[in-house]
This record gives structure tokens, C-alpha cells and sequence, in this order.
């Protein structure tokens, strides 16, 4: 149980101008579930790229121990021959390839190079049987939900007969009963004596599997923690991580609730190519003015297909209903007519959908609302810049200048770019579709703090996240949504985690019966 | 200094691309004994790359909201080929036969735009078709001959050139009284934007650069005005194109719809998600290129005074590598229109330099290939470099 597996040694990295990762030492022993925390930009994704051989040996000082060989690896193939294997937070699954050639995409079961497919699907059932997937190996990827995606990622991993997995933000887009799942099956892997390193900004996760917490700051190692010999308590790991005390992981409240501003009546969404599938069906709910609406539910719930159907149809065909504003109805059949009425969505992936990422900051701040900074049509570049410089100082939003481009910013700084983008078109209606995915505590709490300021202006907020302290902490009122209803509302003060998971749960076995 | 070195650095492709083409132009002009840079010569390329031009600022927007388009040489041709039977055979004025070509031209845009924004069929298979559809068309207008040669007032588009108001001898003043008239105007609108950029606090580049570069632009504005004026002054093609350049340098970088096709091209989704109609500004471009491929249509069969069916064969082409050897970035969302020029510039003198000393198709073909290929292997390489 002891023995150690892994020892990275005093490894530092340094790119132009930025030392990435300063001396840090970080071991993990067979058997066991090591977690690496920390902000984002404290180092861990560096740490496991010098670890996996994406940073070749040569570009890092340190030296890397595995199974007690000293290991120099050139690229990932030979991190992988060893059963280093790591998952990417951005699953890297062929969407158009069946279960079974993903399986075994790169490590065909073929002799030369004519594969067995018979060989393959047998050996792919006995994978999926070892990850509890019950699929068939021909479904394909893009058929199957980001929950099943990511069992099929340790499929692989487990193909390529993996000693130690490196798991980035595994749970990021699962919803609680998917991340569970996957949490029990890394503790069975365990027991097979599969060790792994589990990134996580979860932090009930981290203490529920972890044997092990190491935690990393601004590039170098806080502490390492042994769970068995220790109580952890969760403030402990955030003081770690900030390196400061966060008394309250939610800011105090203090917006007034005024009256209805917006209602959806009768809402129905149909399936954009299973026009017979309905994805929302007679939903009915409102927000009043000062109000932050939560909308909880499991992913696939249609919490996400709900609010882009609202917003200007984007998502789905066959939309019946409707959209009332201060009682009248508004016209959001386009999402340009929506955002004029007054809605905005900002989108649950930004990189995707948020952010045009090789422009600069201004020029898509500017974007949702281009007429008002300019005069016939020509972009009075001057009104602009001060414009983004005031959400920038309003927003807190840390970066070297307006002018630099969105990719190259951190995920809370990016979500800060979003927000100022739809605060700029000056919606009395705002849809923020999970604002704190992948992003740390410090920048959460900032991002909280400014849905709070946005409610006591008076803006109706409605949030959807899958994160249910989150939802308990920021929000008036909660729906909560199952398989395209909405099967509760909860006033806040009566809310708890179990209520909100009973009223899924008994909902699925009324649909059961 | 140091500004001045970020400076660079910042802007190493545009600068890059405009000292690869001096280059280039002095060494052509070394060694074709000066032939390169003789005002006649100068007048001679700016005719034959003007069409080039024309059609690149339209194939930028394409390529920058993330598409392309091979037809553009068919459409060229299939407009040339009906200017030509409405002159010559139809006996169509020329002022009309100007307005219908440009319509038409729309109308090829529209056909192409409707099926790649609407119908949402890959560009490169639809005006892959279209570059079938109108070269058929084409043969089938003139049925398989040259037609003209077409009116006077028509093939001045091509062959004419400003009149001199002042009747100067053996120096056409007007292009003189042009040339510096532009310099002052330019000089004026950098100062005003130097002192905006002040005024709003952003880090200005030293004065002593500011200096040299106006001294700089002016110089070569004056020099080649000079050049020109003591040919025949400024061709006619010369003066459409510098309006086009202006007007597209100014639509791509400082207004709405110029903002909502790089952000298109960017992230086509974000920008559908921030109220950009990203399918009408698809089609949009598509109507101009055809718009403009239809202008390049009227140059190039006015500059030969026939319209042939193998008209514009392989344009499109050129067209594409000057938007590439000018910065823009397949993927779309990258690219500038004075890139472009530069880019088509330099084919331009590649062509004529080499065609100057003698250099067979061949050589020329594969030599404008690796042209390309460094000038996109220099932008990934600095793109790595940075990352």
C-alpha cells in the first residue's frame, strides 16, 4: 500500500516570461486516489502535461520516477507504453466512430494492419462491462450522453491496461448521479489496484475518494495531506488554495423583489431532428424584478435546450407558447429580436458558444450590442474603448490590456468577458447557463457577487447550474426540472439538497410506473 | 526603442509581407536592368493585377467569414461574355450594358449565397459547381468564339487614363496635383488618429517613427505619381481601385458589418449567439464577390477588347494566394484587405519579373507555389513561436 508509484521530483517549468511550475514535488503511492487541487493557473494542468510527456523531457527541470524507473518521456505514446494515460477535461472521442473503435483507436487489435473486429467487440463488451456501461460497441459516440462519453475515455484507458489515471475535472459537465457513479468506479479501480490523480475543483468530491490531497498555488506545493491520518475539513483545502480565508463561499444578499417581469406561459420544444421527441413540455415559470431564479436538475434535464428555445428559438423546432414581459406579450422568434426585447443567454460553454476567441476582449464585449457604440453603421472605435474599459474595471476583469485576445485569458477572467458582454446589450432578463463550470473559488465568488449586484439593479437573473450548494446559495426561488418538466418550486429558504434530489427522484418513479 | 521593436514584432506580418515585396521588386528591377520600375512597365502591372484586386478585397470577406469560393474565374468570364453579345451583337449602350453586368453579377452571388448560407452545402462544393455552371454558361453565350471589340468609351475602363486639365508638357500635373493631395489628406489622418490614440491613453509609437514612416509613405506615393505622370498619367483602373481598396480597408475595419464577419468567422456560433444573422451576412459576402467579380469581368475584357471563353481560367486561383500570402488564415476570422493587396501586388511582379527576364510558364507556375507555401509556413511558424 505503501509503495510509491510516481515521484515527481523538484520539477520546474518555466515559459517566456512566467514560471509555471516553481520546484514542486509531488508523489502518489500504488492503490491510491491522490487529488491535486488549486485555483486555475496554480499549475495542475502544467504539472500533469510535464507528467504525460505533452512538455518533452528537455523543456522541464526535474527529474519524473515511475514504478521506480526514472522516465524521460518524448511525447504521450511513451507515457502510455509505461500506463501513464490521462483524461482531458475536453473528451477526445472520435463523435462519428462506434464505441469499440474508439476503444481501440491508436491500439488496434489487427495483425498486419487488417483489424478483428470480432476480437475487438468481445474485448470492448469485457471493457464495458468493467466500467458498469451497459451500451452496445456499436453505438456511436455522438448517440450517448457526456456521462457515458467519459466512462468510454476509462474504457480506454483501462484498454491500454493503464497503472495510473490522470483524470482532468472529470465531473465538470456530469450531473450529481453521473459523477457519482464515476466517483464509485474509480474507488473499484482502486481496489484492482489502479491508482489515479484526480483533478477537481469539487471539493465534497475530492473528500469523499480521495486517499490523498495535494494542493497547488501559483505554481508551486501548498501541502500534501494524507486523509487517513487526518481530518480534512474543506476549509482547510480552500485556505490552501487561496491562500487566504474565505469566510462565506457565497456573498451576503440584500436585492428587493418586486413584481413579475417575465413569464413563460405553455412553453412546448420539440427535438430539432426527432421531431416527434419533446424536449420541454408545457413549462410554465416567472421571475420577478430583483429576483435570481435557479433552475436545478440533472444534465440532460432540458434546462439548457429550455433557455435557448427561449432565447430567440436557437435550440429546437415545433416551439408553441408564450413569452410574456411585464405582462405583454414579446416577439422571440430570433435571437436578435430577444436580445432587443430584453433577454439575454449567456451560454453554458464559452469557449464554444461564449467567446469569438481569437479577438480581443473589447471586440467581444462590444459584439451583442454593436449599433449603440457606433453612428451609421461605423464603429466610433473611442466610445468603444472606454465602454470596455468600464466593464473591465467594474468586472474586475484581469488582463493587460482591452486589446488582448480572449483565448489567452483564464476561465474566470473568460466567464467575466461573457458576462460583460450581456450586461453591455442591457437585458432586463438575464439566463446565465452554468457561470462558475470550471472556474476557481476566488473567481466564483467574484462572479457571485456580481449576479448579486445584477438582481439589485433590479435585472430578473435566472441560473441554471448543476451545482447545488450553488443554487441553495445565490438563488430567491428554485424550479426544479426533470426530463423536460418542471416538476417543483422551491422558495429558497425552504430548499436543501434533498429536497431538490427527492422531487427528481420521485418524479422518475412516477414516469417509472 | 523598445516600442518600436514590440512594434514590429506585433505587426510582423504586415510588415513582413510589405518588405518581401520590396524585396522582391528590387531585385526584379536589378535584374531586369531596370526594366521593372520604367513608368510604362509600372502602368503595365497595375492593369494586369488591377482585376486580381478587384476580385481579392471580395475573396478576403469569404475567406474571413470562414468560407471560399472557386468560381470567381468562371464569373469573370460568364460577365465578360454577356457585356460583350449585349455591346456587339444586341448593340446594347455600353452605360447599360455597364448596370446589367453589375446586376447580374449580383445574381450570381445571390445563386451561390443562397445555396452556401441558406442551404448550408460546404462553399467550396458549391462554387465548385458554380465555376462549372458558368464557364458552361459562358460557351454557351458565345458560342464557343471571341466576340467584339466593343465601344470606344468602354475600353477606357481599361486602356484610359485621367485627363491632364492642365495640359503639361510631358508631365501630367493632374496625377502630380493627385499624388500630393492624397499625401496631405493621408498625413492628416494619421495625425488625427495618433492624437485619438492619445487621447484615450493607448501607447502611441515614438514621433521620430511617426515621422519617418509619413516621410516614408509619402516618398513612395510621389515617387510613383511621378512615375506615372511621366507616362500618361493615372490609368483609369488605377483610380476605381483605389477607391474599392479604401472603401473595403474601411468597411473591414471599422464598421458593424465589418466587426460581425470576423466575429462570424471567429466563432460562428458565439456570434449567432449574440444576435449576429450570421446566415444573411454569409450571403451578403457572396453577393459582393459576385458584384465584384462581375467589375473584374468588365476590366479584363476591356483591357483585351474581347471576351473569350477561356477568359479568366485558373483567377481564382491568384485570387485566393493573394488573400493567403497576405495573412488571412484558412480557418477564417483572420486576414486584412491591404494584406490581400500586397499579396496580389506581389504575384504581380513575381508574374511580370519573370516574365521580363524570360522565365518559361512552368518555372513561373512552381516558383509563385513555393511563394505561397513560405509566406503561410512564416505565419505558423511565428504563431508557434509565440504560443
Amino acid at each position: 500500500m505503501s509503495d510509491v508509484i510516481l515521484e515527481m521530483r523538484n520539477i520546474t517549468k518555466t515559459f517566456p516570461g512566467v514560471k509555471a511550475l516553481d520546484n514542486v514535488s509531488f508523489s502518489v503511492r500504488q492503490g491510491e486516489i491522490h487529488a491535486l487541487v488549486g485555483e486555475n493557473g496554480a499549475g495542475k494542468s502544467t504539472l500533469m502535461k510535464v507528467l504525460s510527456g505533452v512538455y518533452p523531457h528537455g523543456t522541464y527541470e526535474g527529474d519524473i520516477y515511475f514504478q521506480g524507473k526514472e522516465c524521460r518521456f518524448r511525447d504521450i505514446t511513451e507515457s502510455e507504453a509505461v500506463g501513464l494515460v490521462i483524461i482531458h477535461q475536453e473528451l477526445a472521442l472520435i463523435p462519428f466512430l462506434s464505441i469499440t473503435e474508439n476503444l481501440f483507436l491508436g491500439n488496434e487489435q489487427a495483425s498486419n494492419g487488417i483489424i478483428n473486429w470480432n476480437e475487438s467487440i468481445q474485448k470492448s463488451k469485457e471493457l464495458l462491462e468493467k466500467v458498469g456501461l451497459h451500451e452496445s460497441p456499436n453505438t456511436l459516440i455522438t448517440n450517448m450522453g457526456v456521462g457515458k462519453q467519459q466512462l468510454v475515455e476509462i474504457a480506454k484507458a483501462l484498454a491500454k491496461e493503464v497503472k495510473l489515471l490522470i483524470l482532468d475535472e472529470p465531473t465538470a459537465s456530469l450531473s450529481e448521479s453521473d459523477s457519482n457513479k464515476l466517483l464509485d468506479l474509480l474507488l473499484q479501480l482502486k481496489d484492482h489496484g489502479i491508482s489515479s490523480i484526480l483533478i477537481s475543483h469539487k471539493l465534497n468530491e475530492v473528500s469523499k475518494v480521495a486517499d490523498a490531497i495535494t494542493i497547488l498555488r501559483d505554481g508551486a506545493t501548498v501541502e500534501s495531506i494524507d486523509c487517513h491520518k487526518e481530518e480534512i475539513a474543506e476549509d482547510r483545502i480552500i485556505r490552501g488554495m487561496v491562500g487566504r480565508d474565505i469566510t462565506h463561499r457565497f456573498p451576503p444578499r440584500e436585492n428587493k423583489v418586486g413584481d413579475v417581469i417575465f413569464e413563460v406561459r405553455d412553453w412546448n420544444v420539440f427535438h430539432p431532428l426527432h421531431k416527434d421527441r419533446k424536449v420541454s413540455s408545457n413549462i410554465n415559470m416567472n421571475v420577478r424584478a430583483g429576483e435570481v431564479v435557479g433552475i436545478a436538475g440533472l444534465v440532460g434535464a432540458g434546462r439548457t435546450e429550455l433557455a435557448m428555445s427561449i432565447f430567440g428559438q436557437a435550440y429546437g423546432t415545433g416551439i408553441t407558447g408564450t413569452v410574456l414581459k411585464r405582462g405583454e406579450e414579446v416577439d422571440v422568434s430570433t435571437i436578435d429580436k430577444a436580445i432587443k426585447n430584453g433577454i439575454a443567454y449567456a451560454t453554458e460553454d464559452r469557449k464554444e458558444y461564449g467567446l469569438v476567441l481569437i479577438e480581443e476582449i473589447k471586440n467581444n464585449i462590444t459584439l451583442t450590442n454593436l449599433k449603440q457604440i457606433s453612428d451609421m453603421g461605423v464603429v466610433n472605435e473611442p466610445k468603444e474603448v472606454s465602454v470596455t474599459r468600464r466593464y473591465r474595471d467594474d468586472l474586475n476583469i484581469k488582463c493587460s490590456s482591452i486589446m488582448q485576445l480572449a483565448l489567452n485569458l483564464s476561465g474566470g477572467n473568460q466567464q467575466k468577458v461573457v458576462l460583460s458582454k450581456w450586461l453591455f446589450a442591457d437585458p432586463e432578463v438575464l439566463i446565465l447557463d452554468e457561470p462558475t463550470r470550471g472556474i476557481d473559488v476566488g473567481a466564483k465568488y467574484e462572479i457571485y457577487t456580481i449576479i448579486n449586484r445584477l438582481a439589485s439593479e433590479g435585472r430578473a437573473v435566472i441560473l441554471i447550474s448543476s451545482e447545488l450548494p450553488e443554487i441553495l446559495g445565490v438563488c430567491d426561488r428554485i424550479y426544479v426540472m426533470n426530463e423536460g418538466r418542471i416538476v417543483n418550486e422551491i422558495p429558497a429558504k425552504e430548499a436543501t439538497q434533498e429536497l431538490i434530489m427527492k422531487s427528481i427522484m420521485s418524479q422518475k418513479e412516477v414516469m417509472a410506473q | 526603442m523598445k516600442t518600436l521593436v514590440s512594434l514590429f514584432r506585433n505587426n510582423i506580418r504586415e510588415y513582413g509581407m510589405l518588405i518581401a515585396l520590396i524585396v522582391i521588386m528590387i531585385f526584379f528591377q536589378y535584374t531586369t536592368d531596370g526594366i521593372l520600375l520604367k513608368p510604362i512597365n509600372i502602368t503595365n502591372l497595375v492593369l494586369q493585377n488591377s482585376y486580381i484586386i478587384v476580385m481579392a478585397m471580395g475573396m478576403l470577406l469569404i475567406i474571413v467569414a470562414g468560407s471560399i469560393d472557386l468560381s470567381v474565374g468562371s464569373i469573370l468570364a460568364f460577365i465578360g461574355a454577356v457585356a460583350a453579345v449585349l455591346m456587339v451583337k444586341l448593340h446594347v449602350h455600353w452605360s447599360i450594358t455597364m448596370l446589367v453586368s453589375l446586376i447580374i453579377g449580383a445574381i450570381a452571388g445571390v445563386w451561390q449565397g443562397y445555396w452556401v448560407a441558406y442551404v448550408k452545402i460546404p462553399s467550396f462544393i458549391v462554387t465548385l459547381a458554380g465555376m462549372l455552371i458558368f464557364r458552361g454558361l459562358t460557351l454557351l453565350i458565345l458560342q464557343g468564339e471571341a466576340v467584339g471589340p466593343f465601344p470606344v468609351e468602354f475600353q477606357r475602363l481599361s486602356t484610359g487614363f485621367i485627363p491632364d486639365f492642365f495640359h503639361g508638357d510631358g508631365i501630367h500635373i493632374t496625377t502630380i496635383l493627385i499624388g500630393a493631395l492624397l499625401s496631405v489628406l493621408l498625413i492628416v489622418f494619421d495625425l488625427r488618429g495618433r492624437k485619438n490614440q492619445q487621447k484615450y491613453g493607448f501607447e502611441v509609437t515614438p514621433f521620430v517613427f511617426f515621422v519617418v514612416k509619413n516621410v516614408f509613405i509619402t516618398a513612395a506615393i510621389m515617387w510613383l505619381c511621378y512615375l506615372m505622370a511621366s507616362y500618361k498619367g493615372l490609368p483609369n483602373v488605377l483610380v476605381i481601385l483605389f477607391v474599392l481598396v479604401s472603401a473595403y480597408a474601411f468597411i473591414t475595419s471599422s464598421t458593424v458589418i465589418g466587426r460581425r464577419i470576423y466575429a462570424m468567422g471567429g466563432n460562428e456560433k458565439a456570434a449567432r449567439l449574440s444576435g449576429v444573422d450570421t446566415r444573411r451576412l454569409l450571403f451578403g459576402t457572396f453577393v459582393n464577390m459576385g458584384v465584384l467579380s462581375a467589375i473584374a469581368g468588365m476590366i479584363v475584357s476591356a483591357r483585351l477588347n474581347t471576351a473569350t471563353p477561356k477568359a479568366g481560367v485558373g483567377f481564382e486561383l491568384d485570387v485566393i494566394a493573394a488573400c493567403f500570402i497576405g495573412g488571412a488564415s484558412a480557418t477564417g476570422g483572420v486576414g486584412k484587405v491591404i494584406g490581400a493587396v500586397v499579396g496580389a501586388f506581389l504575384i504581380g511582379v513575381m508574374n511580370n519579373g519573370m516574365s521580363i527576364l524570360g522565365i518559361g510558364i512552368d518555372w513561373q507556375q512552381a516558383i509563385k507555389g513555393f511563394v505561397l507555401l513560405l509566406a503561410v509556413f512564416f505565419d505558423v511558424y511565428n504563431k508557434n513561436k509565440n504560443a
